[in-house]
């Protein structure tokens, strides 16, 4: 499955209603590009697609925007790293991308359970043979970046080797 | 009214608890996944189950299957991102009563439990 423009207006659509009606956070964004080095992040929400579609989809934070967008949707005293502001990464991140692949026309997609990364300076490293498109998100708590990931149809997407990776900032 | 919570999320069950509370439940239990859920649902005797549906263990449908399968018949609200059509026929035809799409506001997840607790005569 190719990545086209109907699957990253998923993502746009998803996101906004995610950010305005659980954080009441208005999110703006920049156009979508697409990326073929890796990006360093201090906080990222990793979920794996598979179905119709495999691949995954990364939102990326600065430690400071995740400490906000954390406090606007889950409430005050949730400390970085902690195992409460995990959770609240990996839902937002949940919600984000099950919204987007529910919106994707004719295709049957599952979602993963996510898994958050929270250490500053990590890189997480996708296969070489996907197609990735960065779109870069921005509100009045701070930017982050939403990451998308399909590999092509050819790939066997449940390989372990072809799963993304995190590699520390140390 | 006594509500079981069933998120994997605990942001999300801490939500949701929220917003129960605002209509009045009198006891609220949670459970982490269907597994959970199904320990503990016997000695809670809730009056409604707001499940979701991707969770690790033993996932919401799965819930839903086992807990329709031994015969129970306490209203189930699916809460979930899951939208497409076809996945809430799925529920519908597992035994879910009513469905909530995350993202939701208070007022919407409100209404849906509201009207899920009439239609099964049980008292808010």
């Amino acid at each position: 499955m190719s990545l086209d423009a109907s699957h990253i207006n998923a993502f746009l659509q998803a996101t906004t209603a995610v950010f305005d009606t659980m954080l009441q956070v208005p999110v703006t964004f920049d156009k979508p590009t697409p990326i073929t080095g890796q990006t360093k992040q201090d906080v990222s929400g990793v979920i794996g697609l598979s179905g119709n579609v495999s691949g995954s989809v990364i939102l990326g934070f600065s430690k400071e925007t995740a400490e906000g967008l954390v406090e606007a949707f889950a409430g005050p005293g949730m400390e970085f790293g902690s195992a409460d502001f995990a959770d609240a990464i990996g839902e937002l991140t949940n919600m984000v991308v099950g919204g987007a692949k529910s919106k994707f026309e004719g295709l049957s997609v599952s979602i993963g359970c996510p898994t958050v990364v929270a250490a500053p300076g990590h890189s997480v490293v996708n296969p070489s043979q996907a197609a990735r498109v960065k779109i870069p998100c921005h509100t009045d708590v701070g930017s982050f970046v939403i990451e998308v990931a399909f590999l092509p149809d050819r790939v066997e997407a449940q390989s372990e080797s072809l799963k993304p990776t995190i590699q520390t900032g140390a | 009214m006594r509500a079981l919570i069933v998120d994997d999320s605990k942001t999300m069950r801490r939500i949701i608890r929220g917003v129960l509370d605002n209509i009045g439940a009198t006891a609220l239990e949670e459970a982490e996944n269907g597994q959970d859920a199904l320990s503990k649902v016997d000695a809670f005797k809730p009056d409604i189950i707001l499940l979701d549906w991707n969770m690790p263990v033993m996932d919401g449908i799965n819930f839903v299957r086992n807990y329709r399968g031994a015969g129970k018949s306490t209203p189930i609200i699916m809460v979930t991102t899951e939208a497409e059509k076809a996945r809430v026929i799925e529920a519908i035809q597992a035994g879910v009563n009513n469905y909530a799409v995350k993202p939701f506001t208070p007022d919407s997840l409100s209404q849906i439990v509201m009207t899920t607790l009439q239609k099964a005569g049980v008292k808010a």
